[in-house]
């Protein structure tokens, strides 16, 4: 564990407390138990111990997702060129003499995909973030289960080892897109992906989404039964908020997902036909018959669609919080941006047909989904608006962790409005699977929820590791990132309306390319320098861990409750008794202070009101 | 030695970097400096560096539209084309304004707002005359953007005309084959259970019926006698048997067809062709779509057209083109150009190489290519003649060819 040594020194309270002792009062009880590493490293059920190894086990995951894609870059940026580095790292069978295989270009794509999406930005993100902030900001000693918390961790730990297991398979891993639409997945006759790699992909996805419900649960229960004296869900930070909306997205539409998968994988290993209907493959006729392959679209889609809104979501908190902090103004519009989380979170629900409007699926409920799809960009646009409304007349102190929420904030417009786009069925016909939509889902995704997730990382590190990172080193970061990111996705709007499909090994081969083969070349480019550039953050990531200058109390006069807790971790959060909230979370530059900023728990003066 | 130019470079930046984190850490401990503090001139430096990113992505914006303007998808070949270019230009308009004007402001109050000593940002939580000013402009925009969309996407799936030229387009890892009507502009029956290699596409004709029960027959009688007398190992009899499954499932699966009434030699003037298809020009196509493997999708950009194909089920798409490949070639000033039909659904291996030429041509053209093809009745021969059922196949094939040889002539 890499955070092994940072209490070594130091503060001694940090007794071991277990966390069942812990939801009473707290300030009786002193050294009666003893930690082992084990238990305090390992199999902690520490709501902050667990968020810390769901951040380290998701940047591992993320550095390798993103040195695969930077592998199948080189091949499009110079289409059949050797790379003596794939040989290297693919052996002889995947890149021989350096050219990137066929199938291996497919696998590296589909686990990209599957890994970004569900390991880094819903296990990573939600995992992290929620476990450290959701008891630290409502003023609960833990999560309401440690237990369940910690085995959470646990499965999401195994499938990302029987993950990272298919990456050496004979047949290589899963490689049918991270969607794995059957009957390409379902046959391993159909691609080598589909073989024992598909297997266990299907797996690990299941004990993934096993932890992603452990975890979610609890969140839900935490954050609905243990908010601490005063702590009313009007007086909730949008942080937590949109880690509460989160959760419940995420048991409502993740069991369907498994229900998807289970089917599929009774298709591929008991016979059955959910999917699978008239199919001719390897010289053979199938005897399933009667199945539907749009069927299990439709299972996907609906975990699919909310899941990008499990994404962004807790990255639109954690953006909420920081531009206020850092703004030192209130949130602009705290109740409608309430009302946005919960207006996107139940729309997220009705609109998951808009990825499957050429897929056969009858035209006028098509149009329904464009109907729904639409009316997302509604409470979408008022986010955006508040965040811009928040800058206004604030007084901006450029912390890296603000440079993030702001790059978030013009990401999230850029990427919003292609959606108008890709929602209108007409044109979705034309762009439907092209570049263009590569391009909108990575700006919404890879730029919007990573740097919201970076943002994350650098506002709370102190509070994580008690020990700040390196601000010049976060700047250059941060400034390298967004000019490359922008710099790999921009242009892809341009490859996709020249009309280049998405998951193609080659462009080089269609003369009505041409014209754009060059820019696949910039964002290859873009995309190597964007990569080194992350070099920056892991080194000041591991190298703060351990070595960063101490954090003080409260290092950016935030007004939110875990600022109040001892940096040094301790079981139960507070020593002594909960702090009790006595107002809003954005009281920042409030009229008559002197400090322009009033933490929660600060007694109201006569005449003041806690609320807005 | 790529790999190891790669590696030591990484080494190299990584000891570069740490050298200059220590010498940092090092001098703000002798000025007392705090990483929580952010200076007057970091904020500064920052709010210029938000200018410059404005300058950057704007110039960027830009530069991608002057320079890749003119490569984007020529004007649309078809019909309902246009009107996707008119919405989508109009969607464009919007979005670009909306990028703009959002971005301007954020940009602004970034360099505008940055954090000084002597200033208190303002208090002021919430402005509901504001909020509900941008919550009821966005929802008027979507509402236009929303009926607008919708009127064209309902012209474009309406059912299409009764006269349509009926095509299908049939896809298999990893090509495409297009399927005619004949004289009677409708389709044979066809079916996965009639796939062979002299009938690609599964066609049901009385020949093709015998033959193909002769052909599963035989070898349902082969697995029998190899299960019986071959010694293997469990594996392969295990796949044996589910083999033998399975050509019994689908014995009974073809059987089913001659039962049902109907004319199963619709099929014999169909006209099956590979690599490039063409269309009449000004006529409207109506395109059925089937999938023998996995999901594909019929992708051909030029006509703004695009529809999965999928097992087990068809799908459709119509339109009508309205510029001749000659005609796209003078307009583009490019001699070689062709279109193109593309596969957009990602489908294995050779995905990316999965594609068919089409050919707009004007009616006459169309016809005289038409005609050059054979029908299936001619192409289809049976595999064994030796079965007794084939022999009435083999009438109707000799005979058509001698029309083939006589097309070709005229060709």
């Amino acid at each position: 564990m890499a955070a092994a040594d940072i209490h070594a020194e130091g503060h001694h309270h940090a007794h071991g407390h277990d966390a069942h002792h812990g939801h009473d009062d707290h300030g009786h009880g002193h050294h009666e138990h003893h930690e082992t590493f084990l238990t305090k490293y390992i199999f902690s059920q520490d709501h902050k111990m667990i968020g810390r190894q769901f951040l380290i086990t998701a940047v591992f995951m993320a550095f390798l997702a993103m040195v695969m894609s930077l592998f199948f870059r080189l091949q499009l940026g110079w289409p059949g060129e050797k790379f003596a580095i794939l040989n290297t790292f693919l052996g002889d069978k995947w890149a021989p003499d350096g050219i990137l295989d066929k199938n291996m270009y497919l696998a590296l794509v589909t686990m990209h995909g599957t890994i970004m999406v569900f390991f880094v930005l819903t296990g990573g993100l939600s995992g992290t973030f929620s476990n450290l902030l959701i008891p630290l900001q409502i003023g609960a000693r833990d999560m309401a289960s440690g237990f369940l918390n910690m085995l959470s961790y646990w499965l999401f730990f195994l499938s990302t080892c029987i993950i990272l297991a298919s990456l050496v398979l004979e047949g290589g891993p899963a490689s049918g897109g991270w969607t794995v639409y059957p009957p390409l997945s379902a046959l391993p006759q159909a691609m080598p992906g589909s073989g024992m790699g598909m297997t266990l992909w299907l797996v690990g996805m299941t004990v993934f989404v096993a932890s992603s419900l452990l975890g979610s649960l609890n969140y839900i229960v935490t954050v609905l039964n243990l908010r601490t004296k005063g702590m009313k869900m009007t007086r909730l930070p949008l942080t937590i908020w949109a880690f509460l909306v989160t959760a419940i997205l995420g048991v409502l539409s993740f069991p369907v997902l498994v229900s998807g998968l289970v089917l599929l994988i009774m298709d591929r290993g008991f016979g059955t036909a959910f999917y699978l209907s008239d199919i001719f493959i390897g010289g053979e006729t199938l005897d399933a018959v009667g199945g539907s392959p749009i069927l299990y679209q439709h299972l996907f889609w609906f975990l699919g669609h909310p899941e990008v809104y499990i994404i962004m979501l807790p990255a639109l908190g954690i953006t909420s919080e920081i531009i206020a902090t850092n703004s030192r103004k209130p949130i602009f519009g705290y109740r409608a941006m309430i009302g946005s989380i919960l207006a996107i979170g139940f729309l997220s629900f009705i609109v998951w047909g808009h990825h499957m409007f050429v897929t056969g699926m009858n035209p006028f409920l098509g149009s329904v989904f464009v109907f729904t799809t639409l009316l997302i960009a509604i409470p979408s646009a008022v986010k955006a608006f508040n965040y811009i409304g928040t800058l206004w007349k604030g007084n901006i102190v450029y912390t890296p962790a603000m440079l993030f929420s702001i790059g978030l904030v013009s990401s999230f417009i850029t990427g919003g409005v292609t959606g108008i786009i890709l929602a209108d069925s007409t044109l979705d016909i034309t762009v439907h699977d092209t570049y263009f939509v590569v391009a909108h889902f990575h700006i919404v995704m890879g730029l919007s929820a990573i740097f919201g997730m970076l943002a994350g990382v650098y506002h709370w590190f102190p509070r994580m590791f008690g020990r700040m990172m390196n601000t010049k080193l976060g700047y250059a970061h941060f400034w390298t990132t967004i000019v490359c990111a922008y710099g790999v996705f921009f242009p892809m709007h341009f490859v996709g309306l020249a009309g280049a499909p998405r998951r193609y090994y080659d462009y080089s081969e269609f003369p009505f390319l041409d014209g754009v083969t060059d820019l696949n070349l910039v964002i290859t480019i873009f995309a190597i320098v964007g990569g080194f550039a992350q070099l920056l953050f892991l080194y000041n990531f591991v190298y703060s861990i351990f070595r960063g200058q101490r954090a003080p109390q409260n290092p950016w006069n935030s007004n939110t409750l875990e600022w109040t807790a001892p940096v040094e971790h301790m079981h139960g959060n507070w020593p002594g008794a909960l702090p009790e909230v006595h107002r809003w979370p954005y009281d920042y530059s409030n009229e008559g202070k002197e400090r322009d900023f009033t933490p929660q728990n600060v007694p109201l003066e006569p005449g003041e009101v806690g609320d807005h | 030695m790529g790999s190891l130019i790669v590696i030591v470079v990484l080494v190299l930046a990584v000891i570069a970097i740490a050298q200059l984190t220590r010498l940092y850490e090092l001098s703000n401990a002798l000025r007392g400096k705090r990483e929580e503090d952010i200076s007057l001139a970091n904020n500064k430096m920052n709010a210029w560096l938000w200018v410059m990113f404005g300058i950057f992505f704007y110039g960027m914006f830009i530069w991608l539209v002057c320079a890749y303007g003119d490569k984007m998808l020529p004007v649309s070949a078809s019909k309902h084309g246009v009107e996707v270019d008119d919405l989508l230009n109009f969607n464009f308009i919007l979005i670009t304004l909306i990028f703009f004007i959002t971005h301007t402001v954020l940009f602004y109050f970034t360099f505008k707002y940055y954090g000084r000593q002597d200033r208190k940002a303002l208090f002021y939580p919430h402005n509901n005359k504001l909020e509900f000013i941008w919550t009821i402009i966005p929802t008027c925009v979507l509402a236009v953007v929303i009926i607008y969309g919708l009127k064209t996407w309902n012209d474009i799936t309406d059912d299409a005309p009764k006269d349509s030229i009926v095509i299908e387009l049939y896809s298999r890892q990893f090509d495409w084959a297009a399927r005619y009507a004949g004289e009677d502009n409708e389709l044979g029956k066809a079916s996965f259970n009639f796939l062979s290699n002299t009938n690609a596409l599964g066609i049901i004709t009385e020949a093709s019926y015998t033959q193909k029960v002769a052909e599963v027959e035989a070898e349902i009688k082969a697995t029998e006698e190899k299960i019986k007398n071959e010694v293997m190992s469990d594996v392969n009899e295990e796949a044996a048997i589910v083999h033998l499954r399975r050509l019994k499932a689908q014995l009974l699966r073809i059987k089913s067809f001659k039962s049902e009434k109907g004319d199963l030699n619709l099929g014999l003037d169909d006209k099956v062709v590979k690599a490039e298809f063409h269309i009449p020009v000004g006529k409207d196509i109506k395109f059925l779509m089937r999938s023998q493997d996995v999901i594909h999708s019929a992708f051909m950009p030029h006509f703004r057209a695009q529809m999965n194909t999928v097992p087990g089920m068809s799908t459709t798409f119509h339109f009508t083109p309205t510029i001749t490949t000659d005609s796209m070639r003078t307009i583009l000033g490019d001699p070689g150009f062709n279109y193109i039909l593309l596969c957009n659904k990602i489908c294995g291996a050779a995905h990316y190489n999965m594609q068919m030429t089409i050919v707009v041509d004007s009616e006459a053209d169309y016809k005289k290519w038409l005609a050059g093809q054979k029908t299936f009745g001619e192409s289809f021969t049976v595999e064994a003649p030796k079965e007794e059922g084939a022999t009435p196949a083999a009438a109707p094939s000799t005979q058509d060819s001698t029309n083939a040889i006589a097309a070709t002539n005229i060709k």
